[in-house]
């Protein structure tokens, strides 16, 4: 029996990240205590060394290898590419704080890179097991993450909420997925297209095991009503942990949804452009209404997440390419903001102090109006106000479903981020408008105070230039489709 | 005629630049710098505005001074300025009023001075942004844009309940600003890919769409203007803005609301205009009559002023629905007088509050004893409000009932009731402040106004009473756009 070797080539930064890994979990056994920036920086050259290597292949050809389950494509390439700048960015921003509280070790660098390897095979992955597989790697470090206090009691049962409702979603998923398989006989990607579209298949089985899926996605979207576990594990997690689960994984589940969704069972868009807007509807309403009652910074940015989410949904239901681009553009833009925010909430945080509670935003602009107007294109790009990138997202997302016909999905969608306003501008009003309980000064170190300058000029540069981000979203988009 | 100099942009951009470079200026103890730049910034903004004036073509009621540039492809967004005789106007008030804020605050701003200067500046510039527009996402943006700084305004250097009044300030306008949003990508859509607002004024749209986008215009326009029964912000805000913030409230901010229904309603949705046009004409009058009426009631000099802004920006709204000539440009004029006499008002307002820290006619009685020149000004600008002949007040309403009078006898009766109204709640409130025997000490305690005040007061007063006398130049400029205006209007779109 001869035994060709799959192409490596296409998964050639998968490899590469899988080895560093190893490097960097033996490099922190051996480096001691006092030397934990070893690690540090080895992850960040391994982000590095990654990102080159997938710039070098890329290529607007589509790939296939591994017997067609895995597939290296140009919006897999931008998407990683985006992941690795995002989780860079939070191992900048986190430095200071989980040295603050005793975390920085070496299973938090290869738990944050076990993660990141997971959302790259979810990213490029052509198969539904490769699919589950990458999820289950970033699910599974993600659980061990929040859980990295273990002396923290609001942690640990974060940890294992998150856990339970995890291992739920990803069960609905697999049902969903075997019954795909049942009535197409096959988990490819491309092949399931195909058999959906011959309609050589049984409609029941799969509209049944659509809806399995399309629950299990929400669950790791965290939309509406499948949201339960984003506020608790938000407030639980640390809250460098909270800015990783809140950015990266997003870039990564709109892979997902692509792959599973758009990819596999595009010939079902009329099945699940339904349930999309019910979820999209669920999700600004009890995000945006939900998170006016939040006192605690975190969960109020869970519930904010929440009803991006629905935004984001919103872009799939018109089931084109104009509609994922703009869905595209808005995750890219919503993972700025959020690496922004909560950059912003660690800033706030000193050793031995956490910062909370959304009062701790009270006159920050008195205590560095620096960081205050910063803070203050963030809020404003989150509830979606010109000049900044996160109205030019809502904007593209609403072109897109008035473009396949749902005004009143349109509406309803301004109506629900006009509540949204008013938490976003409660945090303005506290920075701008109110006294500072303390004037303990702001000292971040120049890392993060290069890096979260530039992110927040991001915000209002790419707002007054959209015509790059967008462009790349349409191209990441048609290249692939 | 080519004039190929982006003057536009420069109109726009010069005050953002230096209102940028005020707040650089850092914190407080360099608050003179701060001042000085803000003065340079917003004459200069003046002054490259002029040209705007001399080399206006009035004889074409086309676009021009049009730059355009392609801003972002995904959308086929433009950055497409150009001005016609209606927004012209419009962004000289605007630049007018800007270094008369900016020496308003001069001495009465002590904290965070270089942040509310900068606001300023990059508001002015916000706003002739919004004047300018010709693409509807840009304008847009300016038009969101400029909630931005005055939210600021209000909440950091307002009264005691500046917060509650900032927030609702804020969401009030978003609300309606939300569906024009919608609007604007409905209309993308329906002209196959265009966000020039030029190409909508030649898109047919059938009747009920086109009542649809008319009430999402409604919405966003009317809060700003405000019409009843969406103008309760209003009276918050204004009570609660620093005097700065009140002026250029008043004079600048609510014409934006006017000027989208000339640049939007009227040409975009002609038919639903017409069809909707009464109920429009009802509404003024409530604003109005009623609005009128409940000027009479206050207590506050600063609430009594904002309802009769009200009231007179009901008379710039009946004007437009009247959908005739007299009516457009004597709303237009009476938009721009309002920008004048409101201004000056609020300033007379704050020029006691200055003194004496409240707005409570009761506080006051007998300044003319003590403050002669500022009961002189203030005497003018009273009499301007209430519409008082050869004042610019008076041209404007003038022109607005005679219009009304043409389509129907009690449409005009009820609109001239306003003479009566604005007499009464002005002069009333001006007898019980001004005049009178010397109510406290700290009524004679009262300086009368400084140099700096006498020069703001002089140059508005100028400008009422030549406006009053001498209208011609106004009106000539917006003549024939807003002839053209009617033709577009008066031409079904079905």
């Amino acid at each position: 029996m001869n035994f060709i070797p799959p192409d490596f080539t296409p998964a050639s930064s998968e490899i590469f990240m899988l080895i560093m890994v190893c490097v960097v979990m033996l490099a922190d056994l051996t480096a001691g205590d006092n030397r934990r920036y070893v690690a540090y920086l080895l992850t960040q050259t391994t982000l590095l060394g990654c990102a080159l290597l997938t710039f070098i292949s890329f290529s607007t050809e589509i790939t296939h290898t591994f017997n067609g389950m895995y597939v290296d494509d140009a919006m897999a390439d931008i998407l990683k590419l985006m992941v690795y700048g995002t989780v860079s960015a939070v191992l900048v921003y986190s430095h200071t704080y989980i040295s603050d509280r005793g975390m920085l070790k070496g299973e938090f660098f290869s738990l944050i890179l076990f993660a990141t390897m997971g959302m790259m095979v979810m990213i490029s992955a052509s198969h539904f097991l490769t699919l589950y597989i990458g999820l289950e790697l970033l699910s599974l470090s993600l659980y061990a993450l929040v859980a990295l206090r273990r002396e923290s009691l609001v942690a640990t049962e974060a940890a294992m909420k998150f856990f339970v409702l995890g291992a739920l979603a990803s069960g609905f998923l697999l049902y969903g997925m075997s019954m795909v398989y049942g009535a197409t006989g096959t988990l490819h990607v491309s092949q399931l297209a195909q058999i959906i579209q011959s309609e050589a298949s049984s409609k029941e089985v799969l509209v049944v095991g659509l809806v399995f899926i399309v629950a299990g996605i929400s669950f790791k979207l965290s939309a509406a009503p499948f949201h339960m576990w984003a506020p608790d594990v938000y407030q639980g997690a640390p809250t460098a942990v909270t800015l990783f689960i809140g950015s990266a994984p997003k870039l990564a589940a709109f892979g997902f949804v692509m792959r599973l969704l758009v990819e596999g069972m595009g010939e079902m868009s009329a099945d699940w452009q339904g349930m999309l807007v019910i979820l999209a509807v669920m999700s600004m309403a009890v995000g945006n209404i939900a998170a006016i009652a939040q006192t605690n910074i975190k969960r109020m940015l869970a519930y904010s997440t929440i009803s991006h989410m629905g935004f984001l949904l919103l872009g799939f239901i018109s089931a084109d390419s104009n509609g994922y681009s703009s869905a595209l553009f808005y995750v890219i833009a919503y993972v700025l903001m959020t690496l922004g925010t909560f950059a912003m909430v660690m800033l706030l945080c000193r050793s031995g102090f956490e910062a909370e509670n959304i009062n701790d935003f009270k006159g920050l602009s008195k205590r560095n109006s620096w960081y205050a107007f910063i803070a203050l294109l963030l809020m404003l790009s989150l509830a979606g106000i010109p000049p900044m990138i996160g109205f030019y997202a809502k904007l593209s997302v609403l072109q897109a479903v008035v473009n396949a016909g749902y005004v009143w999905l349109a509406v309803v969608a301004v109506l629900f981020s006009l509540i949204g306003a008013f938490y976003y501008l409660r945090i303005i009003k506290l920075m701008y408008f109110d006294e500072p309980e303390t004037d303990e000064p702001i000292k971040p170190n120049s890392d993060v105070k290069i890096l979260l300058s530039a992110n927040g000029l991001a915000v209002l540069a790419f707002g007054i230039f959209p015509q790059a981000l967008m462009g790349l979203s349409l191209y990441a988009i048609q290249s692939s489709m | 005629m080519s004039f190929d100099f982006p003057l536009l942009s420069l109109i726009i951009w010069l005050p953002i630049v230096f209102g940028i470079a005020v707040f650089a200026t850092g914190n407080d103890r360099n608050a003179q710098l701060a001042r000085l730049i803000s003065l340079v910034g917003s004459i200069l903004g003046l002054l490259v505005a002029i040209p705007l004036y001399t080399n206006f073509d009035s004889a074409t009621g086309a676009m021009q001074f049009i730059e355009s540039h392609v801003w972002f492809e995904r959308f086929n967004v433009n950055y497409h300025l150009g001005v016609d005789g209606i927004s012209m106007p419009l962004i000289l008030l605007n630049c007018f009023i800007t270094p008369l804020v900016i020496v308003a605050g001069w001495e009465v701003i002590k904290e965070r001075v270089s942040q509310y200067m900068g606001a300023f500046l990059i508001m002015s510039g916000i706003v002739n942004g919004v004047f300018a527009s010709l693409d509807a996402i840009l304008f847009y943006v300016f038009w969101e844009a400029s909630l931005i700084p005055m939210f600021l305004i209000i909440g950091i250097w307002g009264g005691p309940n500046r917060v509650y009044a900032a927030i609702k300030f804020f969401l009030y306008t978003l609300l309606g600003s939300l569906l024009m949003l919608i609007a604007f990508i409905y209309l993308y859509l329906a002209s196959g890919g265009s966000f020039s607002i030029e190409d909508y004024h030649k898109l047919s749209i059938p009747l009920t769409p086109q009542i649809l986008i008319f009430v999402a215009f409604l919405l966003a326009f009317a809060v700003k203007v405000p019409m009843w029964p969406v103008h309760t912000w209003l009276p918050d805000a204004h009570v609660e803005a620093p005097t700065g913030g009140s002026v250029v409230l008043a004079a600048i901010l609510l014409k934006l609301g006017g000027y989208g229904f000339l640049r939007f309603s009227l040409p975009i949705a002609p038919d639903a205009s017409h069809y909707l046009a009464t109920m429009m004409i009802v509404l003024s009058l409530i604003a109005v009559v009623y609005i009128g009426l409940i000027a009479l009631m206050q207590v506050d000099m600063k609430k009594l002023i904002a309802y009769s802004s009200v009231a007179h920006m009901g008379f710039v709204t009946l004007g437009f629905f009247l959908l005739n000539a007299y009516g457009i440009e004597g709303a237009m004029v009476q938009m721009i007088s309002h920008g004048f006499i409101s201004g000056a008002m609020f300033l007379c307002v704050g020029v006691l509050y200055d003194r004496l820290h409240s707005r409570q006619i009761a506080d006051y009685g007998g300044v003319v004893n003590k403050m002669p020149i500022f009961a002189a000004f203030f005497m003018l600008f009273a009499m301007a409000n209430a519409g008082l002949p050869g004042t610019s007040g008076f041209v404007g309403e003038f022109m607005v009932i005679m219009s009304a009078m043409k389509v129907n006898f009690w449409y005009a009766f009820l609109a001239a009731t306003t003479l009566i109204f604005g007499a009464a709640y002005t002069l009333w409130m001006y007898k019980r402040v001004i005049f009178g025997a010397v109510a406290s000490p700290a009524v004679e305690g009262l300086k009368d106004i400084s140099k700096r005040e006498f020069v703001l007061l002089a140059i508005l007063a100028i400008s009422v009473l030549w406006i009053g006398v001498y209208p011609y130049p106004l009106t000539e400029v917006m003549h024939t756009t807003v002839d053209q205006l009617l033709i577009h209007v008066s031409n079904s779109k079905l």
